[in-house]
């Protein structure tokens, strides 16, 4: 059983790396057919002969397949080049300076969010069609239709500017962090609650949930065992592919709350057509989907008898 | 009946003495809808004696399935029962908390699902279900509930009891895990076993086996049977009386034997003529009652069967008959043969009585070839 679960583990992984380099080769020469290169200035041109000095530097002359196998090289070596945006560093350190800002960020998101849609998932499927239940489905449809920066806005205009609670933005004090959070975790809040609520709902209605309580199993004991536990599982497959996006950062609350995360980067490495960055962050993204994939795929496995590679009993 | 039923509740334990074990009386379930409120069970009284098979048969939507869930007081919501008692071990199951009635479902009064595909948790282990209930009821815990629960599986005739243990629901074929839910069901040696369609959902070779199995378990155990169906075969072959529903009332009831040899009420006769015959021609083999029971939101003030009875008088249309007995006295709660009808079948003419005894007949041949299957 274990041997066929590694087998699994390793085929799934092989399957993932592959899936990178096809995805790696298709973005680097797509963003190399782009019109326009990070040199190339519209209001004032670089001299023709500065302009191949540079691109000789970059390596930038070459083909584009020959640019490709040593950019693969590199990286197998862990080295990403340096960002064109930001040459006095490289990609690595600009990433280390960056992207903790943006996981500090995404974590207490998802954390806080997906508990409270939850709880508030729970709570509305348990006591359905109560003022409760009304209260969280008005909450959670407001947090589906309204983009993040609009709740950011309405969040600065009443807490910072008319209360003056809090400040505008930032980083570095805790209370920093309050608006971006609720800004950027009331969406996904909003989708877990309403996963949750259903999941719940169709569990509660069930045959052995049914059953259960028919064989006098108290009612806290029919929850957890019956209801939760089976509900609960099929949101793996809903919250593990939203981490990822939550932890490469948004440049509209980043750019809202002046927060030194990553998130902008993703905006300005293709202004700037900054190959190295884009590579990087291309990857960055790519690897944390996959693992979040094949991770909330072992998971529901671990969860869900039925899921279980081989299928024969344990 | 009454000063019976008394005496044993004095007594304190019903199940030792004559007597009934369980007793309907009256017994309402309303359910609020869009539509209005809607009677699914509409005074219904019986008693259910040890050791025997009740056999309450109807076609879908009489009423069957939420009267013998009210035993539990499990009937889905938006029902609720609405009057009546149900008297069970001295107590009216209608008053007691709570509380109370968690101690007596699964543990005293249990019930078999009509279909055992959905009715176990796909996240938990054979092992996990029954254990839990020992559990619960019993204070069973470790390698002694492990045991027991074993033994359970190896009685209601599965292979390798203790491997099963650890098999999850969907490991296993609907036939097994009807025999799962039937161990569930006899886990704590209940007085009365609820089968809810037994069978509906397996095919037919299980079928014979699992039926033989309940009464096997009926016969070792003394409990009382209330064994829900709209198959006559089964009725024939299975119980020792039953109870006829139509709308949410019951509409005859007598001793197996008694209600096929003579049906009286028109719906009974239809019933039994529905029974497929092999022994007329053509379009003669199949029979059907005409037309559809009416919506419950709007019931005739007359008998709810008259629109599709063949004999219907003007009193039928005018007034509800109210379950007598046969010979005119009314009983009710007796064990005697009861039904609710103006214009009985019968009364009828000798050549309709010969085939519903020909129809009979074959129910119970019927019934007797789905016992001999199984062997």
């Amino acid at each position: 059983m274990s041997g066929a679960f590694t087998r699994y583990l390793a085929g799934r992984v092989f399957g993932l790396l592959m899936v990178i380099l096809a995805l790696s080769a298709v973005v680097f020469f797509l963003m190399h057919q782009v019109p326009g290169g990070p040199f190339t200035f519209e209001k004032q041109p670089l001299p023709a002969e500065q302009m191949a000095n540079i691109n000789r530097k970059y390596g930038l002359d070459q083909p584009v397949y020959v640019q490709y196998f040593k950019w693969l090289w590199a990286i197998l070596h862990f080295d990403f080049g340096i960002p064109f945006q930001s040459p006095s560093e490289t990609v690595v350190s600009l990433v280390q300076r960056a992207w903790p800002v943006t996981i500090i960020v995404g974590v207490i998101t998802i954390t806080i969010s997906y508990t409270l849609g939850i709880l508030f998932g729970i709570t509305a499927a348990v006591w359905q069609n109560s003022w409760i239940d009304r209260v969280v489905t008005f909450v959670a449809t407001l947090g589906l239709t309204l983009p993040s920066f609009i709740i950011g806005f309405l969040l600065v205009y009443f807490l910072s500017v008319k209360l003056r609670w809090l400040p505008t933005g930032g980083w570095g004090k805790p209370e920093q962090l309050i608006m971006p959070v609720i800004a950027y975790g009331l969406g996904p809040m909003a989708i877990v609650a309403r996963y949750t609520r259903a999941s719940m709902l169709e569990v509660l209605r069930s045959e052995y949930v049914r059953l259960a309580r028919a064989r006098g199993l108290p009612w806290h004991r029919v929850m957890l065992r019956y209801t939760l536990r089976n509900a609960l599982v099929p949101l793996i497959t809903v919250l593990g592919p939203s981490i990822p996006d939550v932890l490469t950062g948004s440049i509209f609350i980043e750019g809202m709350f002046s927060i030194p995360g990553l998130g902008r980067f993703f905006t300005s490495s293709a202004q700037f057509r900054d190959y190295p960055m884009i590579m990087a962050m291309m990857l960055m993204v790519a690897v944390l989907w996959g693992a979040t994939y094949i991770i909330s795929d072992v998971l529901y496995g671990l969860a869900d008898p039925r899921m279980r590679v081989g299928g024969e009993v344990r | 009946m009454r000063s019976s039923s008394d005496v044993s509740n004095a007594s304190g334990n019903s199940t030792s003495t004559v007597g009934p074990v369980l007793s309907v009386r009256d017994l309402r379930v309303e359910f609020d809808t869009r539509r209005g409120r809607v009677r699914a069970v509409d005074g219904v009284s019986f008693t259910l004696n040890a050791g025997e098979t009740l056999g309450l048969v109807g076609e879908s939507g009489c009423g069957k399935t939420d009267t013998a869930l009210s035993l539990l007081r499990s009937v889905p919501a938006p029902g609720k029962i609405d009057g009546g008692s149900i008297e069970f071990e001295g107590r009216d199951l209608l008053s007691i908390s709570e509380r109370d009635m968690n101690r007596l479902r699964g543990k005293r009064i249990a019930l078999i699902p009509q279909d055992p595909l959905t009715a176990l948790n796909p996240v938990m282990t054979v092992g996990d279900h029954i254990v839990e209930v020992l559990d619960i009821h019993l204070g069973m815990r470790g390698e002694t509930a492990r045991s027991r629960a074993a033994d359970l599986l190896s009685r209601v005739g599965i292979p390798e009891p203790r491997k099963r243990l650890d098999a999850y629901p969907h490991q296993l074929s609907g036939g097994m895990r009807q025999r799962v839910m039937i161990a569930l069901a006899i886990s704590c040696e209940p007085a009365i076993l609820i089968a809810d369609e037994p069978t509906t959902a397996l095919d037919a070779t299980v079928q014979a086996q699992i039926l033989e199995l309940l009464d096997e378990i009926k016969r070792e155990t003394g409990m009382a049977l209330l064994l829900i169906t709209h198959n006559l075969g089964i009725v024939a072959g299975h119980c020792n009386r039953v109870a006829v529903m139509y709308c949410g009332r019951i509409a005859e009831t007598a001793s197996a034997g008694d209600l096929f040899r003579h049906p009286h009420h028109r719906y009974t006769a239809g019933l039994l003529a529905c029974v497929p015959r092999l022994d007329r021609q053509g379009k003669g083999i199949f029979f059907t009652i005409p037309g559809t029971p009416p919506e419950l939101t709007n019931l005739p003030p007359g008998c709810a069967f008259a629109s599709r009875c063949d004999a219907v008088t003007d009193h039928c249309r005018s007034e509800r008959p109210n379950l007598a007995h046969t010979n005119g006295s009314a009983v009710p709660g007796s064990t005697d043969h009861l039904m609710a009808c103006w214009n009985p079948a019968a009364k009828a003419s000798s050549d309709a009585g010969a085939d519903h005894q020909t129809s009979a007949r074959m129910a119970v041949a019927y019934g007797r070839a789905h016992d001999k299957s199984d062997a």
